[in-house]
């Protein structure tokens, strides 16, 4: 049974812009999918409406199983300045109105689990842009969710600090049985991370084509120079490349 | 530079031209009704100390209560903009037709209307209209300033709009409402001595009266004692309103990062 399913879903915003015309998506239990695409082509806009912030024009999204706990990360990091690293991370659990003890312990618990053990007193502003997104991912971790809604979170990272945060993320994704739909630009990012890549065509949005990857157990800085990840990375590529041209 | 010398510079400044100003009285022989000497104010401020002391704690007083009612209006006002478009659509250009409009001009009306019985309170109105209008435009333009991704992420774990204000757009806006405390409490001191002005004689105590009567009677030491302790209270409160700013916002604000030199 899939844990998400996104029937027919169109959307068009008020100024008339047409965001997506139609996408059909089913994502399982444990299955780490990328949304691929140019800009336009209403990947962000997907995310959102699956996690219900916004409304689909058409179509429905549903939860066979009932909707599950749902962890947002953006873009940006999207902290509250005046809080700190473990405020920010205690948030999601105080607005579910957890205990304040309890919340505590999770939410420097989830700190821990991001590497973040010593900081929880830091402010955003005393932290880097890649520790930032950590607080981010903590935070959407703190509720213990089981869908991981993921858009572009890494896109304003350096490469270095980019590779490690996919590690980790991998890393929580397996120990958590997550399942996590990751909106990206990148070939590699979404080559390396995925179990699924569906790549999408712009204006108006939709599916163009759906890629299956057999990854290995282990994903790592070895396997990411192989000649099957290059492979994998070029089918990818290549599916892009079509949905840019079709979509022109 | 260093903090000692930050600090010290515009002192040394400040005694070096009051030294030059007695000097220059003294040597030119200006008469003390021109311009008096440094001396003659500080003699004139010890001989009426008593009712100078007064007359600055009426009009700091009506300062300090129409600050804070500015602060409790504008705030509150800007809130109840934040929930309801219709009522900000409403009330705010009123808002601006009260701001725009010289209050001078408005200054007698109000005393009229209030009565010379109840000059205090007529005062008092006078310098809240000067000093609302910062607190209601900051603090509504701050409240809407909150990042619409952290609105989505409150709205994503339940969050009503009680705890959407309270706890993301109040803190977002807290950074514009202490820039505009800043700029109010300045503006409260102004409409106060303003409104004092327009009241005239017999009726307000406050310094700006008593620098009208000092310069009606040729006193010139005397206004110039009185106009000293208005600018002090107005460097008080805008330095008090500093502090407050650093205390609250040190820990996370850009503002308060410490500049690489």
């Amino acid at each position: 049974m899939p844990l998400l399913t996104l029937f027919r879903v169109a959307k068009r915003f008020d100024s008339g812009l047409e965001a997506i015309r139609r996408l059909d998506l089913a994502v399982k239990p444990g299955e780490f999918v990328s949304l691929v695409g140019p800009s336009g082509c209403g990947k962000s806009t997907a995310l959102r409406i699956i996690a219900g912030l916004l409304q689909p024009t058409e179509g429905a999204v549903a939860f066979p199983g009932g909707r599950p706990e749902i962890g947002f990360v953006f873009q940006e990091p999207t902290l509250m300045p005046w809080a700190d690293a473990l405020g920010n991370v205690r948030l999601p659990l105080e607005l579910k109105g957890v205990a304040r003890g309890e919340a505590e312990a999770r939410a420097a618990r989830a700190l821990e689990r991001v590497g973040l053990k010593g900081f929880e007193k830091s402010y955003p502003r005393e932290l880097s842009g890649g520790m930032k997104m950590r607080v981010s991912i903590a935070r959407a971790l703190a509720a213990g969710p089981k869908l991981l809604l993921m858009d572009e979170p890494f896109a304003a990272l350096d490469e270095l600090t980019r590779q490690a945060l996919n590690d980790d993320l991998l890393k929580l994704w397996r120990e958590d049985k997550l399942t996590v739909l990751f909106v990206t630009h990148s070939v590699f990012e979404s080559t390396y991370l995925s179990t699924r890549v569906v790549v999408m065509r712009p204006r108006p949005g939709r599916v163009h084509d759906e890629i299956v990857l057999a990854p290995p157990a282990e994903r790592n800085e070895a396997w990411r120079v192989t000649a099957e990840f290059a492979g994998e990375a070029a089918r990818v590529s290549a599916a892009l490349k079509h949905a840019m041209e079709e979509g022109e | 530079m260093s903090r000692t010398l930050r600090i010290l510079l515009p002192i040394a400044l400040g005694l070096a031209v009051l030294a030059l100003w007695e000097a220059i009285v003294r040597a030119a022989a200006i008469p003390p009704y021109v311009l008096p000497a440094p001396s003659a104010i500080g003699l004139a401020f010890v001989a009426n100390f008593a009712s100078l002391m007064a007359s600055a704690w009426t009009t700091l007083s009506i300062t300090l209560a129409a600050f804070v009612l500015a602060l409790l209006g504008g705030v509150g006002l800007a809130v109840l903009f934040s929930q309801s478009r219709l009522i900000e659509n409403a009330l705010y250009p009123y808002a601006v037709v009260l701001q725009v409009t010289p209050v001078v001009a408005i200054a007698p009306l109000i005393i009229i209307w209030v009565g010379f019985e109840r000059i205090d309170l007529a005062l008092l109105i006078i310098a809240w209209i000067v000093a609302f209008f910062p607190i209601l435009s900051n603090t509504t333009l701050g409240l809407k300033s909150a990042d619409h991704n952290l609105i989505d992420l409150f709205r994503l774990y339940g969050a009503g709009r009680w705890q959407i204000l309270t706890r993301l757009q109040l803190p977002t806006a807290l950074p514009h409402l202490l820039s505009a405390m800043k700029i109010s409490g300045g503006l409260a001191l102004i409409g106060a001595v303003v409104a004092e002005f327009v009241a005239g004689s017999g009726t307000a105590t406050g310094l700006a009266w008593r620098i009208v009567e000092a310069g009606n009677r040729l006193e010139i030491a005397k206004m110039f004692a009185a106009l000293a302790l208005l600018s002090l209270m107005g460097i008080a409160i805008f330095f008090s309103l500093a502090a407050l700013e650093w205390a609250l916002l040190h820990r996370w604000h850009e503002s308060a990062l410490k500049k690489v030199e």
